[in-house]
């Protein structure tokens, strides 16, 4: 019978909604909760864990009380065996690594944590490649190849995994943002090391790709074209990362590299907004053609729902599917080796409103059409 | 005693003269040809001949030219050419996409000797040249039979030659219907990347469509694109993976359906050519590739012909001229008032389509039909041999039949021990073949190699080339020494490298060498 280890991290992704662009440290987690953020990776583990639910047979739960796991197997209606004792509601990142040393300890064959990057690097910290790990992906952005795709297929792949089904493991990365260099402008995933994951390539995220020269030639030519059909009488959402960045520049406009601002006859009327600032902006009533511009994120194929939360489903739901554009490079793209684009916005309703077949602009004049899962 | 194949290695290695440059061999003084001097008489008649030269074209100094003796030279070039890998001494399977098929001899003792071909000059009168122009017609005639297509033209240097004719065509016939609006053209990311490329250098905004989680074109795709803006579809089937769009049918009539033509890139048309033709599918224009499918071969960017074929309506929209025949006379027709224009000068590669000529004459109908069916039957031999070999994979459209070719890769064998599809193209140098080819641009497919064995290929020579690379990916598993220095039977190891690819390292004329020594970039 296999040993399955359950770590969460209760405030993963806190930060997410409330434009704080991560949850790491104690400073940000307050910020947040007086913003009106409230933790929800919590909801977001037990739709993986309720995968497990029939095959409770096959494995034995070893978790971490409370909010760091207990609480989400009930809800899930697992077994478990508890360990440790945690000050509930004031949990830390020391509280990650201790939990995952002693469940390792416990001799489980494979552990589960839910969280982003920054709880990618507790685990790693704590546990290393000693033993098989799997995220469930829950938080602000997530670069580290240690994630399923989506909650659901974390538990999907943690059932063929209890099943025997999967028996083979892989290294895969660990990442999170270069602060140093996003400081300056620059969003490059560095590299902190690495864990193993069950290796089933279709569940597992592919790591952020890489920069290449051709890519800058790429964002380049999009920014030209998206900055020439750029309609001024329309309020634009613009999203995160360094895709978006090019365009605001190409327009001569300042911009939030991790955060959403709002532009308005080619002026920037509002900075790093929060999802209810941009709800406040669009129920004004004074902007009657609104558009969304939003990226891919690289390897991992996600346009809405990692590291650009702000754009809530929402918002999406008032600016309506056909004023989205997705602008990505053909490196990116690429990089998905032929799969779709997806979206997690949280709300089932918008994520399926989202999905079909979408244009994404590629170069000037220049557009792939690809499917939204 | 015969081989066997199936385990049969080669010994082969590539000959070494370490030769040098054609310029340092020179002594100057030292002639091959002693130029006599012209007759007082001539002299006499003409003057020196340089007068008649315009004072500004004439050159103030001697060509630097290198200066050696007739057998200097032509053991010069001998021994360069033993140092190459000629198509006519190593299979070419591994050029995927090339369809590189054996062109009888006697075709090519046919142009480079036949006066009719040898002897003319564009500039002849077409009374004089009856003979190549019956050649262009007949040949129309058949590549409009193979295709259904109402008329050819074979004016374009290559392929993606064509699909710019193809998209200057389709603006030419909306901007005379009035229709300016149609400024998209929609293609498939698998197929070639000229069907995306040409329309955008034709002035066409491009939209492409991904593969769908199989790796086969969706046809939903193709409806979110399709629109009154949409001017064509410029699309390859089969695909460069090898599959053949199933939706292909639907593709062209959602496409009618909007009013916008189809244009069907046939450079892989080697597998279905005699079994499926154009116009049953609905297509409006169309490409062959007359070098590579017809037989001429095309290594080293030889000279190729792309043939474009258009149905009836289009026919006032090619270029000019024309070669026309009025029962009797064969002439050459430039009175086309809606023709796009010219793509080039005179009447394209004649030598390409004269073997063309040659060859389907050769085959005929039952022939050619054949040629299609072989090319299919080795690609499946193949297939089923390589996808036994540890290392190899087949990705996208599983259990789906590729046709003529088909894009392998080498990502599970790049996984377990970190080599690439280049580290086993260098090595399988070692056995007497040349570098394989890899992927079009975008490598969708990781660590690609594509194969197509064409009909001209016999099991041996299957068999030979699936036990080397048998041999290749066991070595990248149990011997990765002999990989990474691979290859080893050739005077020239590891030509691959990153570093050597900038501009400051490569020297394309002498005058270039001279520079990069003297800057110190180049260090031979």
């Amino acid at each position: 019978m296999k040993k399955i280890g359950f770590i969460v991290n209760p405030i993963a992704g806190i930060g997410g909604k409330v434009g704080l662009k991560g949850s790491d440290g104690a400073e940000t987690l307050k910020r947040a909760l007086t913003l009106g953020a409230v933790p929800e990776s919590g909801k977001k583990a037990v739709t993986a864990m309720r995968e497990l639910a029939e095959a409770q047979n096959l494995f034995e739960l070893y978790t971490y009380p409370a909010e760091m796991g207990a609480n989400i197997c009930e809800e899930a209606g697992l077994e478990y065996r508890e360990l440790g004792e945690i000050a509930s509601g004031h949990t830390t990142a020391a509280d990650t690594r201790i939990a995952a040393e002693k469940l390792k300890e416990s001799g489980v064959d494979l552990l589960v944590f839910v969280g982003g990057d920054g709880t990618a690097r507790d685990i790693m910290d704590a546990v290393g490649t000693d033993i098989p790990v799997l995220g469930i992906p829950a938080g602000c952005k997530i670069h580290s190849g240690v994630y399923a795709l989506n909650p659901k297929t974390a538990g999907k792949l943690l059932r063929e995994y209890v099943e025997g089904k999967v028996r083979e493991t892989i290294e895969a990365e660990v990442m999170d943002i270069n602060e140093e260099l996003f400081r300056q402008g620059i969003v490059e995933a560095q590299l902190y090391g690495y864990l193993q994951i069950p290796r089933e390539t279709k569940m597992v995220q592919h790591l952020k790709s890489g920069r290449r020269y051709s890519e800058s030639v790429s964002v380049d030519m999009l920014s030209s074209y998206i900055a020439d059909i750029w309609e001024p009488d329309t309020l634009y959402i613009v999203g995160t990362g360094s895709t978006t960045a090019a365009i605001m520049k190409k327009m001569g406009l300042p911009n939030t590299l991790l955060g959403v601002d709002l532009v308005w006859r080619k002026k920037v009327i509002a900075s790093d907004c929060t999802e209810k600032q941009i709800l406040n902006v669009l129920k004004s009533g004074k902007y009657n053609h609104v558009k969304i511009i939003v990226t891919v994120i690289g390897g991992q194929g996600y346009i809405f729902g990692r590291g650009n939360q702000q754009i809530s489903a929402d918002v999406i739901r008032m600016v309506g599917r056909e004023n989205i554009i997705v602008a990505a490079s053909k490196d990116k793209m690429l990089s998905l080796f032929g799969k779709p684009l997806y979206v997690d916005t949280g709300n089932e309703e918008i994520n399926e409103l989202l999905s079909g077949y979408i244009r994404v602009v590629v170069g000037y004049e220049e557009t792939y059409v690809t499917k939204i899962m | 005693m015969r081989r066997d194949y199936d385990t049969y290695l080669r010994q082969f290695h590539e000959a070494k003269w370490d030769e040098e440059l054609i310029f340092e061999l020179s002594v100057p003084g030292e002639r091959g040809i002693l130029v006599p001097q012209p007759d007082e008489e001539i002299v006499n008649e003409v003057g020196n001949g340089i007068d008649r030269i315009p004072e500004t074209m004439r050159r103030k100094k001697l060509p630097e030219l290198p200066e050696l003796s007739q057998p200097r030279i032509n053991r010069h070039y001998l021994r360069l050419t033993q140092e190459i890998m000629g198509m006519d001494v190593a299979p070419d399977i591994c050029e995927g996409t090339c369809t590189m098929k054996y062109s009888p001899k006697v075709q090519e003792h046919m142009v480079a000797h036949n006066p009719g071909l040898v002897d003319i000059h564009p500039y002849q009168d077409p009374d004089t040249l009856q003979g190549l122009l019956e050649i262009y017609k007949k040949t129309e005639n058949m590549v409009c039979e193979i295709s259904g297509m109402d008329a050819f033209n074979f004016h374009a240097g290559g392929g993606a030659a064509a699909c710019y004719l193809g998209a200057c065509i389709v603006r030419e016939y909306f901007h005379s219907k009035g229709d300016d609006k149609r400024d998209e053209i929609i293609t498939t990311i698998f197929s070639h990347p000229c069907d995306a490329g040409a329309p955008a250098t034709a002035g066409f905004k491009v939209i492409t469509l991904m593969p769908g989680e199989d790796g086969l074109p969706e046809l939903g795709a193709l409806k979110e694109a399709l629109s009154e803006r949409t001017a064509a579809i410029f699309v390859t089937n089969p695909e460069d993976t090898g599959i053949f769009n199933p939706h292909i049918q639907e593709y062209v009539e959602a496409a009618h359906e909007v009013g916008a033509l189809c244009y069907y890139d046939q450079a892989n048309v080697n597998g279905i050519m005699g079994i499926t033709r154009a116009r049953e599918t609905g297509f409006d224009l169309i490409h062959y590739n007359l070098h590579k499918t017809f037989s001429s071969p095309h290594g080293g960017m030889g000279p190729g012909c792309g043939a474009l074929g258009v149905r009836e309506f289009l026919k006032p929209y090619l270029p000019v001229p024309r070669v026309e025949h009025d029962g009797e006379r064969y002439t050459l027709d430039s009175d086309c008032p809606q023709s796009c224009g010219k793509i080039r000068e005179f009447l394209g590669n004649t030598h390409v389509v004269a073997r063309a000529y040659m060859w389907i004459m050769q085959l005929g109908a039952e022939g050619i039909k054949e040629a299609a069916v072989c090319s299919v039957l080795n690609n499946q031999y193949l297939m089923k041999k390589l996808s036994e070999i540890k290392g190899i994979e087949i990705m996208f459209a599983e259990g789906k039949r590729r046709l003529e070719q088909c894009r392998y890769s080498w990502g599970p064998l790049f996984e377990d021990t970190g080599f690439t599809s280049l580290d086993v193209s260098k090595r399988l140098i070692d056995f007497g073949y040349e570098h394989i080819w890899l992927s079009h641009h975008p490598f969708l497919v990781p660590e690609p190699m594509t194969l197509e064995p064409t009909e001209s290929n016999s099991k041996d020579d299957l068999d030979e080339l699936v036990c080397a690379i048998r041999e290749v990916a066991r070595e990248c598993y149990e011997e990765p020494e002999l990989i990474k220095g691979a290859p080893f039977h050739a005077p020239i190891h590891d030509v691959y490298c990153d570093e050597n690819n900038t501009l400051d390292k490569i020297a394309v004329t002498y005058r270039q060498l001279q520079k990069r020594r003297a800057a110190g970039t180049i260090h031979v």
